[in-house]
């Protein structure tokens, strides 16, 4: 089985005047097909670096970056870009929609730079909307979203161009403790349906819900385990004294 | 991304910014207008000097005499006065190319008729004289060769002379006028012809059989001054003057090596360097309104540098989720296009518009030409990509983790 992650010897140095900033000292990582991992890690550990480099935003100043069995470190920057469109799907933290366009419109962006005609951009588009329960809000903006709905649909404009990977950067930073946890019940899902998820958090009450978690530290690799009981998010949100989510209702039934 | 798409996303972006857009705009719509505008007062102007030269006769030629040389102190152009009646009259039976010839003798005479009277000139002037410049009397004839060749005393007036001594709309046909004391019988008047290029009045004159002109008046000279002549075709122009050249050098007994002891002028010369000056004049109008033009592409680029700052952040989402800086390059581009090219359609409008209202209301006379449109088109395009590259490409070379972080 090819790891969608292979990281070998991953060095970062900036250049800040006179000074090398080692962000990064010699990181090596394998994530598998299937697995959700979260990066964990204080700032300054490295891990916002790791992460723009698996994401293919930025280059290793040496070691090698296999994504999906293809060496990707030595990429320019059209080259990356590519490979960002078609095999990694983006979550950040401010959920980095496009204000003043629908969130049909912020789903099919990824697929505007795939070439995809227009019918089946929109066909896809409604399906990833769907898949994370917003099929209804189509025609809203970002600013007649809450911060979850958002999230959503950032989560579908992950998923349209079906990448290898997932990557998301503090998806849950800007939410509650109860969208939170709805949208790392998205997640688990998504995993369970067979993507593979890296989860950048600092919160170890979200890692939880991972299967694997990596800890950074000054630039090394510094912890790296197995959660063999991962909570289940769609559980606790049952078990919390409030009104059902639509989302997970229509999600399968946990294993 | 297609460029349909592309061009999408532009409108809407134009969209949201509806006030900044339209200002924009404004400074292209004023720039394309202008250019515009002044260049059809400039073709407009060109074109009416032009038909000023063109009431002379089309296929016209002037032959003026040599200078004279008195020892060793040169005279003027003309002021030899070694072409005669006879050179004319050989030139008038020997070149096939030459339509009519006629030598010029003109006086200026006090004219009588009745109780008025008025001072103009008398010009004698040959039978072929209508054919020359193409102006044939609307009222009677013209006076014949016969006449010409006994020296009748008749007379064909301007329509300013008639007007003058006999009034609006009166019949002259037959009546007599005096010039100098002498009787003239009026056999035709000629149809208004305006002014000249040079501003004269053309119409204020009375043409007469040279031999008369000639015995009565220049003192029965056989000098001629000007001679007009004209040729068969506006083709044959060329041919005409290389005959008369020819029979005048043989007439004039001039060797292989000397100089012609005359000079033919033709009219397209003279419309030629009257089109040259009026097309500095409109370059120079094009080139004022270009400089608002210019100021227009900076007020765009000036937006699109703001917009770029504005949308760090789209731009920075944009590249994380897959564009390519020449993706990024591409829509700010064609937005900058599509601000300058709307913005030139305006102003080709606009600009029409103007003419209209200056040749309406100053009087001026306009000509818009479809050249200036399509160029108005393509320099407003030309002004949008150039203008626009810039802060295009300052967009597509941003570094997306920078961008994305950008506040």
């Amino acid at each position: 089985m090819t790891p969608v992650i292979a990281v070998r010897n991953l060095v970062k140095v900036y250049h800040m005047g006179d000074v090398d900033v080692h962000a990064l000292r010699g990181v090596s990582l394998e994530v598998n097909p299937g697995e959700f991992v979260a990066i964990m890690g204080a700032s300054g550990s490295g891990k916002s670096t790791f992460m723009n480099i698996v994401g293919c935003l930025d280059r290793p100043t040496s070691g090698q970056y296999f994504l999906d069995g293809v060496d990707v470190s030595d990429m320019d920057r059209d080259e990356r870009a590519r490979i960002r469109n078609r095999k990694i799907g983006f979550i950040f933290q401010g959920f980095n929609l496009l204000s003043r366009t629908t969130a049909l419109e912020n789903v099919s962006l990824p697929m505007m730079y795939n070439r995809i005609p227009a019918k089946e951009m929109k066909k896809r588009a409604l399906e990833a909307l769907k898949a994370v329960g917003l099929e209804s809000r189509e025609d809203h903006r970002p600013n007649q979203l809450s911060g979850g709905q958002q999230q959503r649909v950032a989560i579908a404009r992950a998923l349209v161009n079906t990448p290898a990977l997932i990557l998301a950067d503090e998806p849950t930073g800007n939410l509650d403790s109860r969208t939170s946890i709805e949208v790392m019940g998205i997640f688990q899902r998504l995993n369970r349906e067979g993507r593979t998820i890296v989860l950048i958090t600092h919160e170890s009450d979200i890692a939880r819900y991972t299967g694997r978690v990596v800890r950074f530290k000054d630039g090394h690799v510094v912890h790296d385990e197995r959660i063999e009981q991962p909570h289940d998010a769609a559980a606790e949100l049952l078990a919390l004294p409030t009104e059902e989510s639509p989302v997970l209702a229509s999600a399968p039934a946990a294993s | 991304m297609s460029l349909w798409r592309i061009l999408k996303v532009a409108l809407s972006a134009m969209n949201r910014n509806k006030m900044r857009a339209s200002l924009t705009m404004l400074g292209i719509i004023i720039g394309v207008a202008a250019v515009i505008a002044m260049v059809a007062i400039g073709q407009g102007a060109n074109a009416s000097i032009q038909a000023q030269i063109a009431t002379m006769g089309t296929n016209v030629m002037m032959i003026f005499p040599g200078s004279s040389r008195t020892g060793g102190v040169m005279g003027g152009m003309g002021s030899a006065s070694n072409i005669t009646v006879d050179d004319i009259e050989a030139i008038a039976k020997q070149c096939s190319a030459v339509a009519g010839i006629t030598p010029t003798f003109r006086s200026q005479v006090q004219v009588v008729s009745g109780n008025q009277n008025w001072n103009t000139s008398i010009q004698g002037v040959s039978h072929t004289y209508p054919i020359i410049r193409e102006w044939s009397p609307e009222e009677g004839a013209f006076f014949t060769e016969q006449d010409v060749r006994s020296a009748t005393k008749v007379c064909v007036l301007g329509k300013t002379v008639a007007e003058n001594l006999f009034g609006e709309g009166m019949t002259v046909i037959g009546e007599t006028i005096r010039v100098r004391n002498l009787p003239f019988r009026i056999i035709g008047v000629l149809p208004r012809k305006g002014s000249s290029a040079m501003g004269q009045d053309q119409d204020d004159v009375i043409l007469a059989p040279y031999t008369t002109v000639q015995k009565k008046f220049s003192g029965n000279s056989n000098r001629v001054g000007m001679i007009m002549a004209s040729a068969t075709s506006p083709a044959a122009i060329q041919e005409a003057q290389d005959q008369i050249s020819a029979v005048l050098r043989t007439r004039h007994k001039l060797g292989e090596r000397e100089e012609d002891d005359f000079t033919i002028r033709l009219q397209s010369d003279i419309s030629q360097m009257a089109a040259a000056s009026s097309g500095i004049m409109t370059a120079l109008l094009g080139s004022v309104a270009g400089v608002s033009l210019l100021v227009g592409g900076i007020g765009i680029m000036n937006i699109m540098l703001v917009s770029v700052t504005e949308r760090i952040r789209e731009i920075g989402i944009r590249m994380a989720i897959g564009a390519r800086g020449r993706d990024i390059l591409a829509q700010f581009l064609v937005e900058a296009v599509v601000v300058s090219l709307i913005g030139g359609l305006i102003g080709i409008g606009v600009g029409v518009g103007a003419a209209k209202v200056v040749s309406q209301t100053a009087g001026w006379p306009t000509m818009i030409s479809q050249s200036s449109a399509v160029l108005g088109v393509l320099f407003s395009a030309f002004v949008g990509i150039f203008f626009g590259f810039y802060p295009a490409f300052k967009a597509s070379r941003l570094d997306p983790i920078d961008a994305l972080r950008y506040e």
